[in-house]
């Protein structure tokens, strides 16, 4: 891998590593929900 | 069981708010804006060369999972201490710990490539990268511990402890392995990562840190909620559960 | 702390030691293991000079190795029979609990510690001059402290119910990297590795110091939290 290689691959690793988090937070608390009436979410 | 309407197609609809779609568009706009500068705008370094520019998402990262750590430490604290004690702050403590480890994570492998290209290792046992390593290591095993079971209240406690108990060893390890390293001679030269950076260069690195900033503030506040729901559900499964056991022999 | 804790310690840590007396796992499986430990090290090695040189290191590794079977080992006999739910429930301090079996696995630690010296001067050639002695000795006083005291205080965490022993390495490695670092390098001292001399090795008892104390004096105070159920 040159140099341009590593750089754009550092880029990509943090960029879809985060992504994947909050992907996966998000669809989680998706399933979660559908067991959680809108009224017990103290944020809305 | 179907998704009901309130929920289906609009994924932030469950633990987003006004604010945090605002910050979501934000730190996106943030991160083309740091990636177009990062990537292209600046110039490359005197020294460095090309390879600095992993640096805009690498230190970055690196101080937001410090952060994360403190505030998890913090958080435990607050648990730990009986007028302040709320679930509320043991599910920050987790969230930001799990964050904690995805942005150490990230910071190690893109630490790795940069020292491979402007050192030609993947990695040194100086101080620093070392103790840095071991929080990594430290946090994935406080993870483990979140997930043994028990009352939420267990979990909280004995979670608060272990990271209380981490802030206490972090120090020691970094002292121990800087007084080892002083016995070799090559530290000194290969630890040094100190950059000349211009005006425009300083700036993406200050803009990095901004768009590092907003990504934990907005994942930590929907991890922190998915948590929230997570416990509810438990509580609600529990309730169920002796309810249906009452049913049963009633 | 009063001189009722102090008494249960006792007690609990005199129990430890006789169920060891009587099963003899350490010395007839934990010891065996760790020599093991250090003949595969020669194996893998390859080397007498490299062997020499780096005996100090194996020897504290291997310990390491061993403590996480010392602690399982330690809490086993608790959970077997619920005994520390029941000392729990009766109203024992945590503080007794944890100082009394800190002492039993430091005693048969120490026990370990010793084998796996004599191991490394009759397999590795290490060499042991008097000044060099008195180091040593001191050296695996407060090292065998030392990790008596961090594993015993991770070792209740990761006790009881399935799952939770492979979390035992995983927690306490990290944390006992002070002591390896420490104790590696008085032992070369001692030892004369390299030509280092005795009086290099001192100031990493120090170290070795430093944690010891931490590390009895957190590990009574957050035994109790940490591993209340």
């Amino acid at each position: 891998m040159d140099d341009l290689g590593f750089i754009v691959a550092s880029y990509a690793v943090t960029l879809v590593a985060v992504g994947l988090f909050a992907w996966s937070v998000v669809r989680r608390s998706r399933r979660l929900a559908e067991q959680v009436p809108p009224e017990d979410r103290p944020w809305t | 069981m179907t998704a009901s309407t309130a929920t289906r197609g609009r994924p932030d609809r469950v633990t987003g708010t006004p604010f945090t779609r605002a910050l979501g568009i934000a730190t996106l706009v943030g991160i083309v804006w740091l990636t177009w500068f990062g990537l292209f705008v600046t110039p490359a370094d005197v020294n460095q060369g090309e390879s600095v520019r992993i640096m805009y998402a690498h230190v970055p990262g690196a101080w937001l999972a410090y952060l994360a750590f403190i505030v998890t430490a913090v958080s435990s604290a607050a648990y730990l201490w009986r007028r302040t004690r709320s679930l509320t702050w043991d599910r920050i403590a987790g969230a930001s710990a799990e964050i904690g480890v995805l942005f150490m994570g990230i910071s190690l492998v893109t630490g790795s490539l940069w020292g491979r290209l402007t050192w030609g290792t993947f990695w040194t046992w100086d101080a620093r990268l070392t103790t840095t390593a071991f929080l990594f290591v430290t946090y994935v095993g406080y993870l483990a511990v979140r997930n043994l079971g028990g009352t939420h209240h267990q979990r909280a406690r004995r979670s608060a402890v272990l990271a209380l108990l981490a802030v206490l060893e972090i120090p020691l390890v970094h002292f121990s392995v800087e007084l080892w390293n002083s016995l070799h001679q090559e530290a000194s030269v290969a630890g040094n990562t100190d950059v000349t950076m211009d005006g425009l260069m300083l700036f993406t690195l200050f803009l990095g840190v901004i768009v590092f900033t907003l990504m934990y503030v907005w994942l930590l506040l929907h991890r922190q909620r998915a948590l929230a729901l997570q416990d509810l559900v438990d509580d609600t499964g529990l309730d169920l559960a002796i309810a249906a056991r009452r049913a049963e022999v009633g | 702390m009063n001189a009722g804790t102090l008494s249960v310690a006792r007690a609990i840590a005199r129990r430890d030691l006789l169920v060891e007396w009587r099963s003899r796992v350490v010395t007839n499986q934990v010891i065996p293991f760790a020599v093991l430990v250090m003949v595969m090290f020669a194996f893998a090695l390859d080397s007498d000079a490299v062997l020499e040189r780096v005996a100090p290191g194996l020897v504290w590794l291997a310990t390491i190795f061993s403590v996480l079977f010392l602690t399982a080992r330690s809490f086993a006999v608790e959970t077997a029979d619920g005994a520390l739910d029941a000392m729990r429930s009766a109203g024992v301090n945590p503080m007794a609990i944890y100082l009394g079996k800190a002492v039993a696995v430091a005693v048969q630690l120490l026990v370990l510690d010793i084998a796996l010296v004599v191991a490394a001067v009759v397999l590795y050639r290490a060499d042991v001059s008097l000044g060099g002695g008195v180091l040593l000795v001191t050296t695996i006083l407060v090292a065998t402290t030392g990790l008596a005291s961090v594993a015993t205080l991770y070792g209740g965490l990761a006790a009881g119910t399935k799952g939770r022993e492979t979390l035992l390495p995983l927690l306490l490695l990290p944390v006992v990297a002070p002591v390896l670092i420490g104790a590696t390098r008085a032992t070369e001292s001692a030892f004369g590795t390299n030509g280092i001399e005795v009086s290099e090795g001192w100031p990493w008892l120090g170290l070795l110091a430093v944690f010891a104390v931490l590390f009895s004096v957190v590990g009574a105070v957050a035994f109790g939290p940490l591993v209340d159920e």
